[in-house]
Parts: C-alpha cells; sequence; structure tokens
C-alpha cells in the first residue's frame, strides 16, 4: 500500500519526463517487439487474407527446410557461409593495415585530409555504390570502354555468376574499408607511448615494435570486432546482394536474408520464411553469446561483462 | 605525432614511398569514380559520343542540359522533393523522440525508468525479422505512406543508450539548482540539456539524416505507387537498372533531351550531394560522437 502511494506520488512528479520519452518507448515497442511476437506466424499457416489471429496453428512444419533438404535454401544457407568466411578473410584485414599505414604518417593534416576521402564511400547509400560500380566496370564501364578504344578483349565483371561472391567483397571493402580504421585508429592513439620509448631504449626496430606493442595492444579491440562480426555473420549485405542479383541469377547469389525476402513477401510462403528469419536470428545471438563466453576464456573483455 | 619523438630513428625513405603510394592508391580508388560520375554528368553529346559512349574522365564540351531536365519537374525532381521532406521531418521525429526517451532514463530513481532501459536493451539485442516488421507495417495501415520510411526507424535504441550515457555525465548540480529555480523538467531539458549537448544532437542528427536519404530497402518494401518513391528507388530504376528515360518523365524545361549516361549521372549526382554537403559538418563531429558510443555502449 505504502509503495503504491509512493509510485503514486514518483508518477506525479515525473509525468512531464515520461510523457517526454513516451514516443520513442512507443515507436519502440511497436516496431521492435510487435514484430517479435509477429514471429508467432513462423508455428502459423498464415495467409495474407485471414489475418495472423485467424490462421491455423501447424507446429514445427514451417521449419521443414531444416531437415527435408530444400535445395533453395540450403543454397542460400551454402552461398552465405561461404560469404561470411570470404569476408572475413579479406574484409577485415583492410581496415587494420589502412589504419596502421595512416597512423605511421608524419603529417597530421594530411592524416586528416586523407581520412575523410576514405571515410566517404561508408555514407553513400548501397544504390549509388552499386551505379558507380556499373559505371566503371560494367560493360559498358569506363574499364571497358578504354579496353575496347585501346584493341584489348573486354573483361566482364559485372552480372558473372561466377565472379559475383568476389564483386560483392570487393563493393564492401570500397565502401567500409576507410571507415573501418577509425576505431582502430582510436585505439592507436591510446596505446601508451612510454612502452615505445622504453622498447627503442633497449634496441627494438620499427617492424619490432609494430610487432611486440601495436598489434598487441590491438588485440583487444580486433577480438570486439570478431565477436560483433560473428553475430552478424548470417547476415551479408542484403540490400547489396538485392539489387544486383537480377542478371546473375539466384545459384550464385541468394543468401538466407535474400531467399526469406524472394520466398516470403515476393512467393507469398510467409510461414516458412518467417520460420527461417527466426532461426536466422537465433543462431546470431547464440553466436554472438558463444563468441563472447571464447573471449573471456581467452582473458579478453567481450562485449559485456560476464 | 606531428613531431617525431626524439627515440625514434630516421623515416626509410624507400619505405615511406612504398606507403605514400599504397595510401595513395587507395585514395585513388575513392576519388576517381566520384570524379568521372560529376563529369560524365557535365558532358555533353560530342564528348559523350568521342568516348564511345561511356564515361568520361574530362568533360570536352560542358553542358548542364541533364541537371536542367532532371531538375525543371517530373520524376527525378519529386522523387527529390519527396527524400528532403522524409530525411528533414523523419530527423526531426528521430531527434525528438530519441532524446526525449534517453533524458526520461537517464534520471535516478525515475518512475518506470529501470524496466524502460531493459526493453531499450533489449531492442539493441533482438532485430525484428524481415517478414514481421513488414506484416505490422501492414497492420498499422503505413504501406505505401511516407511514414513507412520514417515511423519503423525513428528511434535507434542504440543511439537511446549513447545519448543517455552523454546526459548522465553532465553535472547534476546543474539539475539541482535549475530544479530550486523551479525550473520543470521539460524546461530543463530544452533550456539547460540539449544546448549542451549540441554536438551529440549533430552527430546522431546527421547519422539520422543519412539514413533517411539513404533508404532504399523499406522504400523497396513498403512504397508501392511510383509517384510515391524517394530517389533511391529512381536511382535503381533508371541508373542500376538503366530503365530509359523518356521525354516524358522529365520537366517541361528541357530543351532537347540530352543523352541518357549524362542524365543517368546527373541524377546520381543529385542523390550524392547532400551527402557531400553535410559531411563536412558531420566529420567534425563524429569521431567524437562515434567514441561515446563504442566506450559508453
Amino acid at each position: 500500500m505504502q509503495q503504491r502511494v509512493q509510485r503514486l506520488r514518483q508518477f506525479r512528479r515525473d509525468k512531464v519526463l515520461v510523457a517526454l520519452g513516451l514516443p520513442g518507448a512507443i515507436a519502440l515497442i511497436l516496431f521492435q517487439y510487435l514484430p517479435l511476437l509477429g514471429n508467432i506466424i513462423a508455428f502459423k499457416d498464415y495467409q495474407p487474407y485471414l489475418g495472423i489471429n485467424d490462421a491455423p496453428f501447424v507446429g514445427l512444419r514451417n521449419f521443414s527446410f531444416l531437415w527435408d533438404g530444400n535445395p533453395e535454401f540450403l543454397n542460400a544457407l551454402v552461398n552465405t557461409l561461404i560469404l561470411t568466411l570470404v569476408q572475413a578473410v579479406f574484409v577485415f584485414p583492410i581496415p587494420l593495415a589502412l589504419a596502421l599505414l595512416l597512423n605511421s604518417l608524419a603529417g597530421e593534416r594530411l592524416k586528416r585530409l586523407l581520412q575523410s576521402v576514405l571515410y566517404l564511400p561508408h555514407f553513400l547509400s548501397w544504390v549509388i555504390v552499386i551505379a558507380i560500380f556499373q559505371q566503371m566496370l560494367g560493360n559498358a564501364g569506363m574499364l571497358n570502354t578504354f579496353l575496347v578504344q585501346n584493341d584489348f578483349p573486354m573483361i566482364h565483371i559485372i552480372g558473372v555468376p561466377e565472379l559475383f561472391k568476389a564483386l560483392l567483397t570487393t563493393q564492401v571493402i570500397w565502401k567500409d574499408a576507410g571507415w573501418g580504421t577509425i576505431i582502430f585508429l582510436a585505439a592507436l592513439s591510446q596505446v601508451d607511448q612510454e612502452q615505445y620509448e622504453a622498447s627503442a631504449v633497449d634496441g627494438a626496430n620499427a617492424r619490432q615494435r609494430l610487432w611486440h606493442i601495436t598489434l598487441p595492444s590491438l588485440k583487444g579491440i580486433f577480438i570486439l570486432l570478431l565477436i560483433l562480426r560473428l553475430g552478424d555473420s548470417l547476415s551479408v549485405g542484403f540490400e547489396q546482394i538485392i539489387l544486383q542479383q537480377g542478371p546473375v541469377g539466384t545459384d550464385s547469389s541468394e543468401v538466407l536474408d535474400t531467399w526469406v525476402y524472394n520466398n516470403g513477401i515476393i512467393g507469398g510462403d510467409w510461414g516458412m520464411s518467417t520460420a527461417a528469419g527466426l532461426v536466422k536470428s537465433m543462431v546470431g545471438v547464440l553466436l554472438v553469446i558463444g563468441a563472447n563466453k571464447l573471449a573471456h576464456l581467452f582473458g579478453e573483455q567481450g562485449v559485456y561483462q560476464k | 605525432m606531428s613531431t617525431r619523438p626524439i627515440w625514434m630513428e630516421p623515416p626509410n625513405p624507400l619505405v615511406q614511398l612504398v606507403k605514400s603510394i599504397a595510401l595513395g592508391i587507395a585514395v585513388l580508388l575513392v576519388i576517381v569514380p566520384f570524379w568521372s560520375v560529376i563529369a560524365t554528368s557535365l558532358a555533353d553529346q560530342p564528348t559523350i559520343d568521342a568516348s564511345g559512349g561511356g564515361m568520361v574522365l574530362w568533360p570536352g564540351g560542358v553542358s548542364i542540359g541533364a541537371y536542367k531536365a532532371i531538375l525543371s519537374g517530373g520524376v527525378v525532381t519529386r522523387a527529390l522533393t519527396i527524400s528532403i521532406a522524409v530525411t528533414v521531418v523523419g530527423t526531426l521525429f528521430s531527434l525528438t523522440a530519441t532524446s526525449g526517451l534517453a533524458y526520461w532514463l537517464s534520471g535516478r530513481g525515475t518512475f518506470g525508468a529501470r524496466p524502460m532501459v531493459l526493453v531499450v536493451l533489449g531492442a539493441v539485442l533482438f532485430s525484428p525479422g524481415l517478414i514481421p516488421s513488414y506484416l505490422v507495417v501492414k497492420q498499422l495501415g503505413l504501406l505505401d505512406s511516407w511514414w513507412s520510411l520514417i515511423l519503423p526507424v525513428m528511434v535507434n535504441a542504440f543511439n537511446v543508450l549513447v545519448m543517455r550515457a552523454f546526459f548522465q555525465q553532465l553535472p547534476p548540480e546543474l539539475f539541482e539548482s535549475a530544479a530550486i529555480d523551479g525550473a520543470s523538467s521539460a524546461t530543463v531539458l530544452v533550456r539547460i540539456v540539449l544546448p549542451l549537448s549540441k554536438a551529440v544532437l549533430a552527430v546522431m542528427g546527421l547519422f539520422y539524416a543519412v539514413g533517411y536519404w539513404n533508404a532504399f530497402f523499406n522504400a523497396m518494401l513498403y512504397i508501392q505507387s511510383t509517384d510515391k518513391w524517394p530517389i533511391s528507388l529512381v536511382l535503381r530504376t533508371f541508373v542500376v537498372n538503366q530503365t530509359t528515360i523518356g521525354g516524358d518523365q522529365v520537366g517541361a524545361g528541357a530543351e532537347a533531351m540530352p543523352p541518357q549516361l549524362p542524365l543517368q549521372m546527373a541524377i546520381l549526382v543529385v542523390a550524392l550531394v547532400p551527402i557531400l554537403i553535410v559531411y563536412p559538418f558531420l566529420q567534425k563531429h563524429f569521431a567524437k560522437g562515434v567514441m561515446i558510443g563504442a566506450v559508453k555502449g
């Protein structure tokens, strides 16, 4: 009773604050939590004209893609995993290399200027990035126009299924490698300068300092980024792929996200696509938790504390 | 790092050269495409013909015909107007909602703040899923409405946490003295907290604005009528998918139809320019803003 009175008094005192926060709270609940509940249709035979409530429960039937070897789903899964692996190997080290290069430049001014140029592509939408790539590397693009005019054979890069994954990876690097340096540069500026000085006194050369001081002090941030990426590892550039899927066909370009879109919203198989999306996000959460545990085992901080 | 520490050996010129070349290539890979897009958008018919119908690096004969054509009414002009309106309204909504929510949650012992923080944290962790999100937007009757481009992405839970952290590190004496002077919570927010949070508001506002301007997927998902298209959908249709731009799709102010490629590149440029304009402002603040996020998030 007394608690309730106190709460009421608290509410009276804070009602303006609550009112200020309410629009944001409602938006989050409507567009983040309501869809979470909406995942219920993964267990239903949902049809758009029936509505969510009237759709009959079908148990785990929608999850059949998990065990019946649905070839399209399997293809999407394999493509996703390949892309994750390729991007982890090729995309991850480049921002680190760029950051080290930028950091070893003497002039602060020049460094800033280069940084601003390199960050820029990050702020462009995928539509713009892809349009630019087409104009540069497409069959009628700058590279091929130059080759043809100088009597060289054309190089087909865009719209070729075999090269699609390489193209996606290159685009990701072009767009975000510069932006990726920001966190490494911040970490580099935190490295204790006295360590460098002490090691120099002990006779370490530049390469040894890089190897024994700089890189180890980036280890924590590196692991943090890897964990964060792991949680996203089943999401590999949805907009980027859906925009370029047309000419290459789904065999080489379908990934889990595009499969959910094509199979659900385009194909009308709502229940199964929702089920796939649900499995995907649950695997993502599990991966983050698992990776974080692993980080703790290695004595690193990880994303959150134990 | 501007002055070399005394213990550091003088740089090896060969190594410096290799490093400079590597960085130079990286920078050129970014600049050349931009330059070429702009140059082509300004090229006239003979220049385009001379390049075999492809992109140019230098517009021999300069013509602003392409810009005249797309900006004098018609599909592109309308899409630009829509994108500008969505970006401005969306950013205002986002900033109001985000700072309001963050302000509510920043007080210690404020009514309802503790459970709500958990709600926000949960929203950071779990993504809602494509199809259920689509169904919610549909159920709310937002399909084919510009609100579908704003409301679902209006509040970014992570941004709320960043802003809350920022508010919490403001000195508590400020709030106490304001309360003694009889200021209400709303007055404190508008008169004291927000003016002190300009940097974080600027970064967040610009990030939100860039998001609204670039919105492609939500537009593709939710906007059905072609006359409601924002610029990203126009870009996809006429530039990425290379649909021919007809005379009836540009405004009456176009005297003669310019060649297709400069038209396409001009659309690309007008989609780019707002980003290039806000970019310097963004730059000034984002290192700081991003770091607040990285440290406190």
